[in-house]
């Protein structure tokens, strides 16, 4: 069964004089455990798609299931608590906490959001830590550390909380060449450990190779999908 | 919860002068409203006290009327021995009452041999008078601190005009209630410091011996007044007084009695009223403090971080806690400025009363300022700061709570 289902999306934004059509009937499935991408340019519709995807908007017609739930009726507070509990977020500009310390960013979420008991936590975290290779740098401030190491940290901030999706939206847009290398990797063992499905939006087409699904959308369209060992045209 | 206040405290760290700046605002208002209302207050408490312990007492019960013709001393509004003796029988019966005094009050003559001058006089019973009025004696600047028949006491500016001191004999000159006069011969026993409110510069003599000044068969009486064993139940004495004289009627069957509290009497009570009115505009003004410096902060807070509120609402954290997390900034900056300020405060007024403040009241001189705190207001003050502070982060909290993770995250 597949973990993500979309059945004619449509999103439109209505701005002062005009409509913007940013999605314009996508029809998709994302199997579990999969590392997924959707390129494109800016402006394909990436980031209202991933947006969608993760419960932070709502399409204006279409059915988008996400782990087994039709998530556009969701409230507001309901959304909340299904990305509480399903969804990871890995961002562009790595979004930590700057007032927490690593150990404490990641922790954030368990605390905060999940209500996990404290021997648990310290358990998950630590292991988390290990996983990304920042136990070194676990007392230290998001200003103390590289953007690199700040993304590793928000790959163990998504996991931690153990989700069936993990959506990242440009994860190595601020990166240069070499670590996105390392982060897009880093996502991709964390996929084979823990058979979390990653989804990753990015224009850049070096890390695009990374992905083993990769849906390309121009102007809100779906023109295409490949398929590592394989291409299947949408 | 723990963690909601380590996030808030670090984040009032994190701008440290800010914060170090809102809440000095708030402790400096904490401290002034304190010292204000202590030293007001105390202010307030040592003049009473010096107007009911020296003079009036607690409250005074007269004839119906009289009090309304009380400049005139109208001797034909006194009441008769047995009046007295019903309202004796009621003081008596009443637990909250620990004393009373009898007192015959008239107008007269005052003669040093060579000037005369006008005066009016208290008649009264020594031993009752002293224990209504404890502070009463320590009025008596020169003489004994006593009142025999055939004494006098009289008011120092009296003393000083008429050129008279303790032991010197005097005639009391008094016109009676059948409008015929009558004088008597006294020796001053002693000069009183004047005090300030009704009856601050009368004099005084036996009651028994202004009974006979006043050629009365039986002893009548003006006035009677009160003292409480514990004031704070002044209203509460006045109004089941009230009750209880109401039921004494004469013959047409109008009220006999009247019952007035100090307040009613001294002109005083207005500026005791006028310093509790600016007490609580000062406080309103602390409230308008910490709300507008609260507010403004949580504000550009909430402005600053709208980026770090989109992760955190898209990470999963629900509205009530992300509202939470800046209310509980609020409420702590509320609460360390208001313990610093309640420290402050309580230093600043041992300082004051380890200085020793002492001034003027009209004619009474050099009283010495003790400044007190209550428990109430150490505790009302510091409390009303919090909750205003809680109530002033409440906007930009639910603000912050009903942002759109997908537009706070688009900020920049």
């Amino acid at each position: 069964m597949a973990l993500i289902t979309a059945v004619n999306i449509y999103k439109d934004y209505q701005t002062e004089d005009v409509i913007v059509h940013a999605l314009q009937g996508l029809d998709f499935e994302i199997d579990p455990a999969s590392f997924v991408s959707f390129v494109g340019p800016s402006g394909s519709g990436k980031t209202t798609l991933l947006n969608l995807i993760g419960c932070l908007d709502k399409p204006s017609t279409g059915k988008l299931t996400v782990a087994g739930f039709d998530v556009a009726p969701l409230s507001r507070k309901e959304s909340a608590a299904f990305r509480g509990k399903n969804l990871g977020f890995i961002f562009q500009d790595f979004n930590m906490i700057p007032v927490l310390t690593v150990y404490e960013n990641i922790e954030y979420p368990l605390i905060m959001v999940q209500n996990i008991e404290p021997s648990e936590r310290r358990e998950r975290i630590v292991k988390m830590l290990d996983a990304v290779g920042m136990a070194d740098q676990r007392n230290k401030y998001p200003q103390q550390i590289s953007g690199g190491q700040k993304q590793r940290v928000a790959i163990a901030r998504a996991l931690v909380t153990n989700p069936v999706l993990v959506l990242a939206d440009e994860p190595t847009a601020n990166l240069d060449s070499q670590t996105a290398y390392t982060v897009i990797g880093l996502m991709k063992k964390m996929r084979d450990e823990l058979g979390t499905t990653f989804i990753f939006s990015t224009h850049d087409t070096k890390i695009v190779g990374e992905a083993e699904v990769i849906y390309r959308l121009v102007d809100g369209e779906l023109a295409g999908k490949e398929v590592k060992g394989g291409s299947a045209h949408a | 919860m723990r963690n909601l206040f380590k996030i808030a405290i670090r984040n009032l760290i994190r701008y440290k002068r800010r914060t170090l700046l809102t809440a000095s605002l708030i402790t400096i208002g904490v401290v002034f409203v304190l010292v204000f209302v202590s030293i007001s207050g105390s202010f307030k408490a040592m003049i009473t006290g010096q107007i009911t312990d020296s003079m009036m007492g607690h409250l005074q019960l007269h004839r119906k009327g009289y009090v309304a013709s009380i400049d005139n001393l109208p001797l034909n509004l006194n009441m008769k021995q047995a009046a007295y003796q019903k309202i004796a029988q009621i003081l008596r019966s009443n637990k909250h009452v620990e004393t009373f005094s009898p007192r015959l009050k008239f107008g007269g003559m005052f003669s040093n041999f060579t000037e005369t001058t006008n005066i009016r006089l208290n008649g009264i019973d020594p031993e009752a008078e002293f224990k209504t009025a404890p502070l009463f004696p320590s009025r008596i600047m020169e003489g004994k601190p006593t009142l025999a028949r055939g004494e006098i006491l009289i008011p120092a500016l009296l003393a000083k005009g008429m050129k008279v001191k303790p032991g010197d004999p005097v005639v009391v000159v008094a016109t009676n209630a059948d409008g015929s006069v009558n004088g008597k011969q006294f020796i001053v026993s002693g000069i009183l410091e004047s005090a300030t409110g009704p009856g601050g510069r009368d004099g005084y003599v036996h009651i028994e011996d202004a009974a006979e000044v006043l050629r009365m068969t039986e002893t009548e009486v003006s006035e009677v007044a009160v003292r409480l064993k514990d004031f704070s139940q002044l209203a509460a004495v006045v109004r089941q007084l009230k009750g209880t004289v109401m039921e004494e009627v004469n013959k047409q069957g109008q009220p006999m009695f009247e019952v007035h509290s100090w307040e009613d009497l001294s002109p005083f009570f207005n500026i005791a009223r006028m310093i509790d009115v600016m007490t609580f505009f000062i406080r309103i003004m602390l409230i308008a403090i910490v709300i507008i410096s609260i507010m403004n902060v949580m504000i550009m807070a909430v402005y600053e971080r709208i980026r770090e509120i989109g992760t955190i609402a898209a990470i999963g954290t629900l509205p009530g806690k992300i509202r939470s997390m800046f209310i509980i900034e609020g409420f702590c900056m509320g609460v360390v400025g208001a313990i610093i300020g309640v420290l402050i405060g309580i230093l600043i007024i041992g300082i004051v009363n380890l200085i020793g403040i002492s001034f003027d009241f009209g004619q009474q001189k050099g009283l010495l300022l003790t400044a007190k705190l209550s428990f109430f207001d150490l505790l009302f003050v510091p409390v009303i700061v919090i909750v205003v502070a809680v109530a002033a982060s409440l906007q930009p909290a639910i603000k912050a709570s009903k942002m759109e993770p997908i537009e706070a995250l688009r900020h920049v």
